[in-house]
């Protein structure tokens, strides 16, 4: 087969090196943007200087009290997708790999489900039961696929069955209280309306995890995904370093639903805009994810806060409508390259 | 020295036994080429040698020590495998993957020694890849892409290689190159090669000594023209062949005529 010259055209580690330093500067850019527009239009240099010096203005209460918190954990939760959608598909070996299909959002999504239909006057519970149900689920999966060890194969199968089995379960609890489906709308599509401190605090320990992560563990993915039976004859221990990864990825994941909601689509796509510009390697692609996956939810939440405004589009509906097509995209360039 | 002595291993997967009784000593410094028919449970003696798979009973030494109680980290060290199944993430480049074979060296290190990279760049210029170094895998060709595999085995700096048919779908001049570097290896650093081989001949040219594995049982091991012979053929092989003598490369080779129809054979 003859190779054509984009294919062989090779990827300097120059070219990867800029491509990161202008990913990770993106990240404060989208957060300036975050915090200066909205019903009050701030500029950039305004923003610095109330956060920085003003007080008592109005300016100080609108970015302190409601944008900054929002913002930040719009980029937080966009750091745990990305970095769980990229650490699965590289455990997974599959492209099509995201939090989903460990379980985590059928598990969030069932328990989310079952505290707003049935029982919504504790709605105050949803960000904790939706963590124990995303990891209850991710367990259920791995006891599932395990037999003297858990291959990816399994995994996938396994994921895809219990994602089922509480699809149907959600689709359930819809069907017999369908005057309290309104409820759970939001927590379906994924939102970050109303998101402050609170919630910032349920997940910036599982982000300083992921980036634990991203610092300390990409060499053993990467010669993870090379297969078990090369990784063991590079001394690696296949099945402990999968479940530690997939027990990070879960966290990571569960973290971030339980905070937005169902909001899947980030950690399918932004792995894959990640890898295409830095490359394959875990030591570039974790930071890089990492850095996308905030720049994007900031990004798409601001635009969902600001196109209607007073009216506010949740986030989930904005990343799907931009990513979608994106994600297409992408699939079109890559199959002109190979 | 033995690099591997293995004492009556036996492995059975669930109900179904798939090695049994096998005894072996392999010499420091050797070629083996283990050869028997499909199914015969080759595939399963890599895999005990190269730690994928655990004896059921028995066990197997390593330089004298016992293989499963060695620290895995430890033993990758020196001791390098090329299974068949093995993923190509796309987008990795030749050199990427030689570095990968740096990884038990110098575990958890973020950042590659100046000695990493020199000892990656003598394993890409032991396997003629070094013009492919910044390639991506996916866009080389068969034999190509083993050479790469190769790199990567050979950057961990291993005194011992094991190898699951390394020629397998390659055509006959890859399969040479792949066996002459193999062989150049084993003389230059007298590097310890057990490989698994569907071509007889290749065996009896290429290994020191070879072990026929048929009906999970260990049915032959030793020199080639000792254990392959007319009559080996015909009981191991089901073939009805005869051995002639290659004079270029002073070896012995095989001329298979046909099959063999055993009655006893279930």
């Amino acid at each position: 087969m003859k190779t054509t010259k984009a294919a062989t055209k090779k990827r300097s580690t120059k070219q990867t090196g800029v491509f990161l330093v202008v990913m990770v500067a993106l990240v404060p850019a989208a957060i300036l943007l975050g915090l200066g527009v909205g019903s009050m239009n701030i500029s950039p240099v305004g923003v610095v200087r109330v956060l920085l010096f003003e007080k008592d203005t109005i300016a100080h209460q609108i970015i302190w009290n409601i944008r900054l918190p929002r913002v930040l954990v719009a980029g937080l939760v966009g750091m745990c997708l990305a970095l769980s959608g990229a650490i699965l598909q590289g455990v997974l070996r599959n492209p099509l790999a995201a939090p989903n299909i460990i379980g985590v959002s059928s598990g969030a999504g069932l328990a989310g489900f079952i505290i707003l239909i049935v029982f919504p006057e504790y709605g105050r519970l949803v960000p904790a039961g939706a963590f124990c149900g995303s990891l209850s689920a991710t367990l259920l999966v791995y006891g599932l696929a395990w037999r003297g060890g858990a291959e990816p194969f399994r995994l996938v199968l396994a994921g895809v069955a219990v994602s089922s089995l509480f699809g149907a379960g959600m689709s359930t609890l819809m069907i017999f209280y369908p005057e309290r489906v309104q409820g759970v709308l939001t927590f379906m599509v994924g939102g970050l309306s109303a998101r402050s401190w609170p919630h910032f605090n349920i997940i910036w320990p599982y982000a300083a995890l992921g980036i634990f992560t991203a610092a300390f563990l990409p060499t053993r993915l990467n010669i993870l995904t090379l297969g078990d039976d090369i990784a063991t004859g590079l001394g690696l221990h296949v099945e402990k370093t999968r479940l530690i990864f997939i027990a990070v990825a879960s966290l990571l994941a569960a973290s971030a639903v339980s905070v937005v909601g169902l909001l899947g689509f980030v950690g399918l796509i932004v792995p894959h805009i990640a890898r295409r510009l830095v490359g394959p390697d875990n030591r570039t692609l974790f930071p890089a994810s990492l850095a996308c996956g905030a720049t994007i939810v900031i990004l798409c939440d601001t635009i969902g806060r600001v196109v209607l405004d007073p009216v506010e589009i949740p986030v989930g509906i904005i990343m799907a409508l931009v990513g979608a097509p994106f994600f297409l995209f992408l699939l079109r360039e890559r199959r002109m390259t190979t | 020295m033995k690099t591997f002595s293995a004492q009556n291993i036996g492995v059975s997967l669930g109900d179904a036994c798939i090695l049994e009784d096998v005894d072996f000593e392999i010499n420091a410094g050797t070629v083996t080429a283990i050869v028997g028919p499909n199914g015969a449970g080759k595939t399963t003696l890599i895999r005990l040698l190269s730690r994928t798979l655990k004896p059921s009973c028995g066990r197997i030494c390593y330089n004298g020590k016992d293989l499963s109680k060695l620290p895995t980290m430890t033993v990758a060290k020196t001791l390098a495998v090329l299974p068949q199944v093995r993923h190509t993430p796309e987008g990795l480049s030749v050199e990427a993957l030689a570095g990968y074979g740096r990884f038990p060296h110098a575990s958890g290190m973020i950042a590659r020694s100046h000695n990493d990279r020199k000892i990656v760049g003598w394993a890409l210029e032991k396997t003629h890849m070094g013009h492919l170094r910044e390639r991506p895998l996916t866009t080389l060709s068969g034999g190509e892409q083993q050479r790469a595999w190769i790199a990567m085995a050979l950057a961990q700096k291993p005194e011992v290689l094991v190898l699951d048919e390394p020629t397998t779908f390659l055509d006959i001049a890859y399969q040479l190159e792949i066996l002459e570097l193999l062989r150049d290896l084993n003389r230059e650093s007298s590097l310890t090669i057990v490989m698994v081989l569907h071509d007889l001949n290749h065996a009896l040219r290429y290994a020191d000594s070879i072990m026929i594995i048929k009906d999970k049982h260990l049915r032959g091991f030793g020199a080639g023209q000792e254990v392959l012979t007319a009559e080996t053929l015909n009981t191991e092989f089901s073939v009805d062949g005869d051995l002639h003598w290659d004079h270029r490369n002073d070896c012995p080779f095989i001329v298979a005529h046909k099959q063999v129809h055993h009655k006893d054979a279930s």
